[in-house]
């Protein structure tokens, strides 16, 4: 028996523990090796299935380096304008009130450049989702610094590591949309290892599920790493990660109502 | 005769819009135009057509509403003046390029930066020529009376998704400040879910059906090449757009040695000063631009056997005058007169700089 057809007899129906969602395209991923956003994009297109809500949900893409996730999970897209996600998922959300939306959004994205689109998204308390992938850098842009970037965190427009007295404080962003009454579930998650990933997934679901009781919207940070930016290895951005991100974005759920 | 009113323009397009079966509105307050927002406040049309109405954080948040909107396959619009309309500019370019139907008013005061509340025409560059960036063109409507305000809602409405394009209403302070009698459009019911799918469905994200493709609205593409070919699209669209949707009205022409070349208020102004040049014994008509893009080209050339001189005639330093000056191609004088900074000009002070400018030559 070659390897091949050992292996061919042993993918079958009754040895199946583990099936890739068909809501995930066989589209090769852009994405570095290590990137937290291929690992969240998983979970989402794993809840859309489960939820059974394909047809019903549209996402929101943004600009950085997630700008392309229209490629990879088999719904319907918009991509916006960088920032503006919340915007078009307001209008998407009101005018398909029966639908399910989720914008999908850096930190650059949302805490820079869109910041008064998602305060307000929040602060009406749209019926949206709100994914929000925070590696503390612009990824997309080659690793200039973001307004969650950490203090003393090298960056390529802080070279000598982030100034708050000159460049501000890294921003919580959980921690400002939580005080917004409109906010309903805000939590603050991680990706790296597979307890992470199914505490997120949880999160991401009652997310979808907020939305399918209107309940209004739901923040979900992901605490991710970007190991380009960071000019770290994979394992050691983990580790990164856990040394300097998690005591300043300290990880569980800020508000469920 | 439907339903007659004596109302204000700005007044008018928020009725329009609902009768004309609006799904959304998303705006933000500037004058001179905030009235379309508060009028449809106090119409409440949700409680009436469904149709959603939204004051956005800002300019920018409303246009990107707008492009949410569109992007379902729904009838959307948004108002604005000058200022807020330099920050709708992205979402504009982004509509253009995602090839999306919307509305998009701009009521014109007088600029640069904050400028003034007063009416202008100063924006006409911004309107025709761009305003955001890259390679693209608006459908642009100028209304010269309260009656086009209501007419050219629905008109936006059906060119914008006839060419899956934004188009503008590009109107002034004046007339959107100005009570005329108006006969105001009957009801349309909004589109329902599956006239949507039948209009709107090979490119509407409002859900993928099961069978079919995923539909994507985006302006993106990284291959240059890919992104050429549609470029080319987006070009034979507007030379589409020149072909069969240039609209225009002509004013004493048939017998004119002269011609003014005007739009929107400015047009109405030289409606009079057809009149009293008349009285003078100068022969001269009015030719007036509806469409902005796609510009009269044509029928200007058409007069050129028969005019000595034209003047344009806007409320500005002089804009549209270069589309005139390239549609003439110096056959014969083209001047400009405008006054600008909220200034609207008399009559007799057109006639005046007819008579300077063209007829003293
Ligand atoms: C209006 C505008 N400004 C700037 C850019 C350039 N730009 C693209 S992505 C990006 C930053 C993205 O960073 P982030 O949101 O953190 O996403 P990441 O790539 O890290 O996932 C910037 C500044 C742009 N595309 N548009
Ligand atoms: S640059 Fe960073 S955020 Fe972008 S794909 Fe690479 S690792 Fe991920
Ligand atoms: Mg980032």
């Amino acid at each position: 028996m070659t390897a091949t057809t050992e292996i061919n007899n042993i993918i079958s129906k009754e040895n199946l523990v583990y099936k890739k969602t068909d809501v995930l395209l066989d589209n090769e991923m852009h994405y570095c090796p290590g990137c937290t956003h291929g690992v969240i994009h998983k979970v989402i297109a794993e809840v859309i299935e489960e939820m059974d809500i394909q047809d019903k949900t549209i996402g929101v893409s943004p600009v950085g380096c997630s700008v392309l996730a229209y490629n990879y999970l088999d719904i319907d897209w918009q991509q916006a304008a960088h920032g503006r996600a919340p915007a078009l998922a307001t209008a998407t959300s009101r005018l398909m009130p029966d639908k399910y939306v989720f914008t999908y959004q850096g930190d650059g994205d949302l805490a820079s450049i869109g910041c008064a689109e998602i305060m307000h998204a929040c602060n009406r308390g749209e019926n949206i989702v709100v994914v929000f992938v925070n590696n503390a850098i612009y990824g997309m842009t080659g690793g200039q610094m973001a307004p969650t970037t950490l203090e003393g965190q090298v960056t390529a427009t802080s070279p000598y590591g982030r100034d708050c007295a000159t460049t501000g404080f890294p921003m919580k962003m959980s921690e400002m949309v939580s005080l917004l009454p409109g906010t309903r579930f805000v939590t603050r998650q991680s990706a790296e290892t597979a307890g992470a990933v199914r505490k997120l997934k949880k999160a991401i679901r009652k997310g979808f599920e907020n939305t399918r009781e209107k309940k209004g919207l739901s923040f979900i940070e992901i605490v991710g790493t970007c190991s380009s930016g960071w000019k770290l290895s994979p394992t050691q951005s983990n580790e990164w990660m856990k040394e300097n991100m998690f005591p300043y974005y300290p990880l569980g759920t800020l508000k469920d109502e | 005769m439907g339903d007659v009113r004596l109302m204000k323009g700005n007044e008018v397009i928020a009725e329009a819009a609902i009768r004309c079966g609006c799904d959304g509105y998303f705006g933000y307050p500037i004058t001179p135009q905030s009235e379309i927002m508060e009028t449809l406040m106090i119409r409440r049309p949700e409680n009436e057509t469904g149709m959603v109405v939204l004051q956005a954080e800002s300019e920018v948040a409303a246009i990107n509403m707008v492009y949410g909107g569109a992007s379902c396959g729904k009838k959307v619009m948004t108002s604005s003046s000058s200022p807020g309309i330099s920050l709708k500019a992205e979402g504009i370019t982004y509509l253009a390029g995602a090839e999306l139907p919307a509305l998009i008013v701009n009521i014109v005061r007088g600029g640069p930066g904050l400028g003034t509340i007063q009416p202008a025409q100063s924006d006409y560059f911004q309107a025709v020529k761009g305003g955001g960036h890259g390679d693209y063109k608006l459908i642009v409507l100028a209304p010269a009376s309260v009656q086009e305000m209501n007419d050219f809602v629905d008109l936006g409405f059906e060119l914008s998704f006839k060419y899956l394009n934004p188009a503008m209403i590009l109107s002034d302070g004046v007339i959107g400040q100005m009570m005329e009698k108006v006969e105001l459009s009957d009801y349309k019911p909004r589109w329902t879910d599956e006239e949507i799918e039948k209009i709107s469905g090979s490119w509407a994200t409002n859900g993928k059906k099961a069978g079919s493709e995923r539909n994507i609205s985006t302006s993106l593409d990284l291959d240059s090449a890919k992104q050429e070919v549609f470029n080319h699209k987006l070009q034979a669209k507007y030379r589409a757009m020149e072909e069969n949707d240039v609209r225009f009205e002509k004013i004493a022409c048939d017998d004119a040695d002269y011609l003014f070349v005007a739009y929107g208020s400015s047009a109405r102004i030289c409606q009079k000063s057809v009149e009293l040049a008349r009285e003078k014994g100068i022969k001269v008509g009015l030719l007036r631009p509806i469409t902005l893009f796609p510009y009269p080209t044509k029928q200007i050339q058409e007069m050129l056997g028969q005019v000595k001189g034209i003047l344009s005639v806007e409320m500005s330093a002089g804009q549209m005058v270069e589309d005139v000056r390239l549609a003439v191609e110096g056959k014969v004088p083209v001047e400009h007169f405008g006054r600008y900074g909220g200034i609207i000009p008399t009559p007799e002070e057109v006639v005046e700089a007819l008579e300077e400018k063209i007829l003293g030559k």
